[in-house]
């Protein structure tokens, strides 16, 4: 089962890559405790999962990065063609020269429906190149303009014309000091947006990886390379192929089905069916044993209340509001998505 | 990748903009040491056959044939450009791109703006056309034009204008002290004084050189890569909270000028700090005891998040940021340092500390506007009235009093305004 992914925005792309290369690097390190019948199909599934081959071997991801200016695209392409084990297919980009200006007007309201055509018809083709098509992993930030702007109007297409497939986003949550000062806007826009559209939201803090960085790894001058290498570490665990129920070598088929429902841990629902947990012997990477946590709790609520909060106080003085109802985004708008967050806010504080 | 074009209107214009191109052309080739011609290269200069005769000659990849400015040189006397023309930069600009008379405009806002912008502007739209023309996606016209003269001041404010709704723009404006009048579009203020502190044979040499700095260092993170970008239409979107306060005022660090070989290297956090004090602002502001609306950092080197991150979290408890704004930071790192540098830092800043400024250029004006001391200059020109200074007058007057608002909110406790609530 085949996962196509969708790096959106220098972000997305610089997260995008650093995920095939830590999930075909992870394929090929050492079969560790298991058999070498158990690593032949663990390999095998990893591929099939992410990439697709080509005549002379070389993996090519299954991968459509989208930007609206072109140096990161280009330095990913050229950053995987060098590493020599795999890279990016040679259509599968699309890109424009202006950047989005961190405007999450722009990003929804100008980019998308000018660039639906082309990206859906990239995406597209993706999707038919896969045997049997699973769903769709997209990464972006909530903080630019292009990762969420664009971001979520793809995945509004994605949910109109792939109903039935499932799409998983991979969010990053910027840094709480501040990257971007409109980013409390973006934020709060893309999430309300991504709420009626995606099937889940995969949510990764800067901050929290950073501190990663410092206090567990001891990285004394921390690049957003080295946060990205983290971040993509903990993603390849995720993805990974997993045993099923059913027999040992027959990998799970749909790696995202777990997250279909995402367990509540609440009264009324039995732990047993709560907690999902799926085994394989192939270990991760150079480790010999790792373990990934994915869940779904109220952790979230803090920082979400948070950048709402913020976002409101903003919102209050009307600070930059003529820089989004310039491409369509108008008050109302915002309205709108501080209601449905502040629901989701309230929803998790009942459980 | 997008095109900038450079607008250089009047002696000042001209002579920071000749500093912008030399300093342009050295850093592109410390960076690009294949001579090809690449899109980072691209934002300023046209690659151009020379042999071909015509506007034929364009050339958009391959090796360096010739390269051209995307300029516009106007003054309306012939000195100065005449001088750019006859030195070492010649063969950059080109020369049909240039919009020249002979008399001048006598300091004389009025001739620039109604005499000249009226007898120059078909032929001012017609070079901008063709400038847009020769770029791929033009994103920025720069305009560079002192405030106190008469031709960058007039004519420059004219041509900003006729750009008003066609195109994003940056405005560099010089304060020199005289008489002026306020601009609508983004501006970026910076002063002629206070920014050194040595003694140059030519001191305008030395700070043209760092005015020239700031635009390469503004336009760093859009030409070349870093692992966080910054695009020039980024800056307006964060730094701009509400459309009439777009001035912003600059810190460049380390300052240095081309002469400076033997500047030992400042330590990191250093130069965080110093972009921050009071000396190297290139107003002659102190940003620290004002309010700030919002605040950006461009680094380049070998900078990484953490050092950024470091330093942020130093400085902040030291500034004030408006209630709605308190985490209002915008940062950018690019990888290609600047030449002779390992890292350097540009600060852009939307803060209260420009009403001084405002206010002493107010009281001087009104000091001689009292007396209509000079006035009769200016009305003899025609379409000038004296309206026009009126209305520049509360104009500027509106303006002090939305930075004086701000102001009041300085030291207020930051409230949380009751958010809506949910019925469940």
């Amino acid at each position: 089962m085949s996962i196509v992914t969708v790096q959106l925005g220098q972000c997305g792309n610089q997260i995008g890559f650093e995920v095939f290369d830590a999930l075909l690097s992870d394929s090929h390190s050492s079969q560790g405790l298991c058999s070498m019948r158990e690593n032949e199909a663990y390999q095998a599934s990893c591929k099939e999962r992410f990439f697709s081959e080509e005549e002379n071997g070389v993996p090519i991801a299954r991968a459509v990065l989208v930007d609206m200016e072109p140096k990161v695209i280009n330095q990913m392409l050229s950053k995987a063609a060098q590493s020599g084990q795999w890279k990016y297919g040679q259509h599968a980009c699309f890109c424009q020269k202006q950047g989005s200006g961190n405007n999450w007007a722009y990003g929804y309201s100008v980019h998308g429906p000018r660039h639906e055509e082309s990206i859906m018809n990239i995406i597209r083709k993706e999707v038919e190149k896969c045997d049997s098509f699973s769903g769709f992993f997209i990464i972006m930030s909530m903080a630019g303009g292009t990762g969420s702007g664009l971001g979520a109007f793809v995945t509004q297409n994605l949910e109109d014309q792939y109903s039935n497939s499932l799409k998983m986003n991979q969010i990053i949550w910027p840094y709480g000091t501040g990257e971007v000062i409109v980013q409390n806007y973006n934020s709060i826009l893309t999430l309300s947006h991504l709420y009626r559209s995606s099937d889940a939201l995969l949510l990764h803090e800067n901050d929290a990886i950073h501190k990663i960085c410092a206090k567990l790894m001891n990285i004394k001058q921390i690049s957003f390379s080295d946060i990205n290498q983290v971040l993509a570490h903990q993603l390849g665990s995720v993805f990974q192929p997993t045993y099923s129920a059913e027999s040992s070598f027959h990998y799970r088929r749909n790696p995202l089905e777990g997250f279909k429902d995402p367990a509540l841990y609440t009264s009324w629902l039995k732990p047993v069916n709560a907690f999902n947990v799926w085994k394989t012997q192939r270990a991760f990477s150079k480790y010999e044993k790792s373990a990934v946590l994915v869940s779904n709790s109220q952790f979230l609520v803090k920082p979400l209340d948070m950048i709402v909060g913020k976002a409101w106080n903003m919102f209050a003085s009307k600070a930059y509001i003529h820089q989004y109802t310039k491409f369509g985004i108008e008050e109302e708008d915002f309205l709108d998505s501080f209601t449905s967050l502040e629901q989701v806010v309230a929803s998790y504080c009942n459980l | 990748m997008t095109q900038s074009v450079v607008v250089q209107v009047g002696q000042c214009g001209n002579q920071i903009g000749c500093c912008f191109w030399d300093l342009a052309l050295r850093e592109h080739a410390a960076v690009n040491q294949k001579g090809i011609y690449d899109e980072a290269i691209s934002s300023f200069f046209r690659n151009v056959d020379t042999r071909v005769v015509g506007d034929g000659g364009s050339i958009s990849k391959g090796k360096i044939c010739s390269l051209k400015a995307r300029a516009v040189l106007i003054d309306m006397e012939e000195g100065v450009v005449n001088e750019i023309l006859q030195g070492p930069l010649r063969d950059v600009f080109d020369t049909k791109q240039l919009i020249t008379d002979i008399s001048g405009s006598g300091n004389n806002w009025a001739v620039g703006h109604k005499v000249f912008g009226s007898l120059y502007q078909d032929q001012i739209l017609e070079k901008f056309r063709k400038s847009a023309e020769h770029c791929d996606c033009l994103q920025c016209f720069f305009i560079i034009h002192s405030m106190g003269g008469g031709t960058g001041s007039g004519l420059g404010t004219f041509l900003l204008k006729s750009l008003f709704d066609i195109i994003s723009k940056i405005d560099l404006m010089v304060n020199s002290g005289k008489l002026g009048t306020t601009v609508k579009p983004k501006s970026l203020v910076t002063s002629s004084s206070g920014a050194l502190k040595k003694q140059h044979k030519k001191p305008f040499d030395a700070m043209n050189n760092i005015v020239a700095n700031l635009l390469l260092n503004l336009t760093s993170s859009a030409r070349f890569e870093g692992s966080l970008n910054m695009d020039l239409n980024e800056i307006s979107m964060n730094l701009v909270p509400f459309p009439q306060l777009h001035y912003l005022v600059s810190s460049l660090t380390p300052l240095y000028t081309l002469t400076d070989v033997n500047i030992p290297p400042r330590r990191l956090d250093q130069m965080f700090s110093d972009a921050f004090s009071k000396d190297h602002q290139l107003l002659r502001a102190d940003p620290k005891h004002s309010l700030y609306l919002a605040c950006a950092l461009m680094v380049r080197g070998n900078v990484q998040i953490s050092d950024l991150r470091r330093n942020i979290e130093r400085l902040k408890p030291s500034l004030q940021f408006v209630s709605w704004n308190q985490e209002g930071w915008k940062t950018s790192l690019c990888s290609v340092p600047p030449v002779g540098h390992s890292h350097s830092l540009l600060a852009l800043a939307n803060n209260t500390c420009v009403k001084p400024t405002f206010m002493e250029l107010k009281e001087r004006f009104m000091r001689l506007y009292k007396k209509k001391a000079h006035l009769h200059h200016y009305l003899q020109v025609e379409g000038m009235e004296e309206s026009c200074f009126t209305e520049a007058v509360s104009s500027l007057s509106a303006l002090i009093q939305e930075y004086d608002q701000l102001d009041a909110t300085k030291n207020m406790p930051v409230q949380d305004l009751p958010r809506l609530s949910i019925a469940m």
